[in-house]
């Protein structure tokens, strides 16, 4: 039981995140909805970045273009970038503390979302509105307990 | 477990590799749009998500449709049972106008206008990219649902299909920026585009001169003419119009007839396109007017 439970716990809470990302929320509260897949993904890029670098981030970003109607690649695109820098310093920021990982998250996440910008700005003509980075601070704010969560579940399910 | 010679390709390399999907995914959907086909099945694929993030709200609307008093119920009823009354009193003028209309069609020789088969789809989700306004409605492939299709509620126009997957249906709305919809003014017929504007209450009429004739308060038909949207459906009402001689045209503002931000049940319709448009007569004076209007170019 426990042996098969480790392999599913990284792919189901990336199913969870990315139902949060795309459940219906009111107008108002969804300016400020947070980047569920981005943080979810960041933790195990953290964590585990020999398991979750880049090419998963790749594959969940393909599934949120379609979830969300955009051209393929976009989020794709996005979300590598955003996991790459992760990897890449992994070690450093492993020993940051919680709230100095939460501003690393907010600034890879304004990342994300102005990579999105400039993408979609390249193949349609939007404007760019501050509304958009709002995510970036409720992100930042909801880091600390998606990473106790999934510290938690990675300690009991020992996934490695 | 992390051994050296089970780590694969190095962190760069694989970024450069996902990078270059991206950007080659990108300009192949968009440029070329070579994933029409491939994108039916992979919304199907990846529905159940989909409806797994409905879940809460279905479960939210049958618990409040469960709690629902007496009272509203009946007062709800009484209410339609007027609305019904007040349709059925219009409506037997319709019919009478209708008949009217198709005698002198007759008369005229002009095509008479079919009747549409419609359907009635629920709204699933709403997209919540802030980028483009997408909606997915309940119908798909499966109900004859097909690409370019006009998606109507109870007011107007509200989009058309984008994307067909098996069971679900994605909706593009008239006020995303990448959408523009041919109109025509009701008061005096002149033809405007209307192309959206980002925001769900508002669309912009483009290249409008100063000198057109166009009010606030002027109501906006579709005309037909791009073939997409069937003609004689309210699309807006025109909010403002700003004329500046500083700037080539009008800026002119519309407002949405159909309540984009609060759509419920929505219409599809089937448009009986074949014997209304292949009339040899429609095309000839269009090309009489191409013709008749190169010399004036040639002499600006």
């Amino acid at each position: 039981m426990r042996v098969q439970s480790r392999f599913f716990v990284i792919p189901v809470s990336l199913l969870i995140a990315l139902v949060l990302q795309i459940m219906p929320l009111p107008i108002e509260a969804d300016v400020y909805r947070p980047d569920w897949v981005l943080i979810v993904l960041a933790y195990w890029a953290m964590a585990l970045p020999n398991r979750v670098n880049v090419g998963i981030a790749f594959i969940t970003g393909l599934a949120m273009d379609i979830l969300l109607g955009t051209a393929l690649g976009i989020h794709s695109f996005a979300l590598s970038v955003s996991v790459w820098v992760l990897v890449a310093n992994y070690q450093r920021l492993r020993n940051y503390s919680v709230w100095q990982q939460a501003i690393v998250i907010g600034l890879l996440s304004a990342l994300y979302h102005l990579l999105v910008f400039w993408l979609q700005h390249l193949l349609t003509d939007i404007y760019f509105l501050f509304d958009y980075l709002w995510p970036t601070f409720t992100s930042m704010l909801l880091w600390p307990w998606i990473f106790w969560l999934l510290r938690k579940s990675r300690r009991q399910f020992r996934v490695t | 477990m992390d051994s050296i010679f089970t780590r694969g390709p190095s962190i760069n390399s694989r970024l450069a590799l996902t990078l270059a999907l991206s950007v080659m995914l990108i300009v192949i959907d968009h440029k070329f749009d070579g994933f029409s086909s491939t994108r039916v099945y992979l919304n199907s694929l990846i529905s159940p998500i989909q409806y797994i993030a409905n879940l809460p709200g279905v479960m939210l609307s049958a618990s409040a449709q469960r709690l629902t008093s007496h009272q509203q119920l009946l007062s709800e009823n009484e209410r339609l049972t007027n609305k019904l009354l007040m349709m059925s009193e219009r409506l037997q003028r319709f019919d009478i106008l209708q008949s009217e209309n198709s005698q002198l069609r007759k008369l005229l020789d002009a095509p008479v206008k079919p009747e549409m088969r419609k359907m009635v789809a629920e709204l699933m989700a709403v997209d919540n990219n802030p980028f483009s306004q997408q909606i997915l409605i309940n119908k798909g492939a499966i109900d004859g649902v097909f690409p370019l299709q006009s998606v109507l509620d109870d007011r107007g126009i509200v989009g058309q299909v984008m994307e067909v997957g098996t069971t679900n249906s994605r909706v593009l709305l008239i006020s995303d920026v990448t959408h523009a919809i041919p109109v025509r003014s009701v008061r005096n017929n002149i033809r405007f585009i209307a192309s959206g504007s980002g925001s769900l209450d508002e669309l912009i009429l483009e290249h409008v001169p100063h000198s057109v004739d166009v009010k606030k308060d002027d109501l906006l038909l579709s005309s037909g003419l791009g073939q997409v949207f069937p003609e004689g459906y309210p699309v807006a009402r025109v909010n403002s119009v700003v004329r500046d001689e500083s700037r080539p045209f009008a800026t002119v503002t519309a407002q949405p007839l159909a309540r984009l931000d609060r759509l419920k049940y929505l219409l599809l319709i089937w448009p009986e396109e074949q014997n209304a448009i292949e009339t040899p007569s429609g095309e000839q004076p269009a090309q009489e007017d191409i013709k008749l209007k190169q010399p004036e170019d040639n002499d600006q």
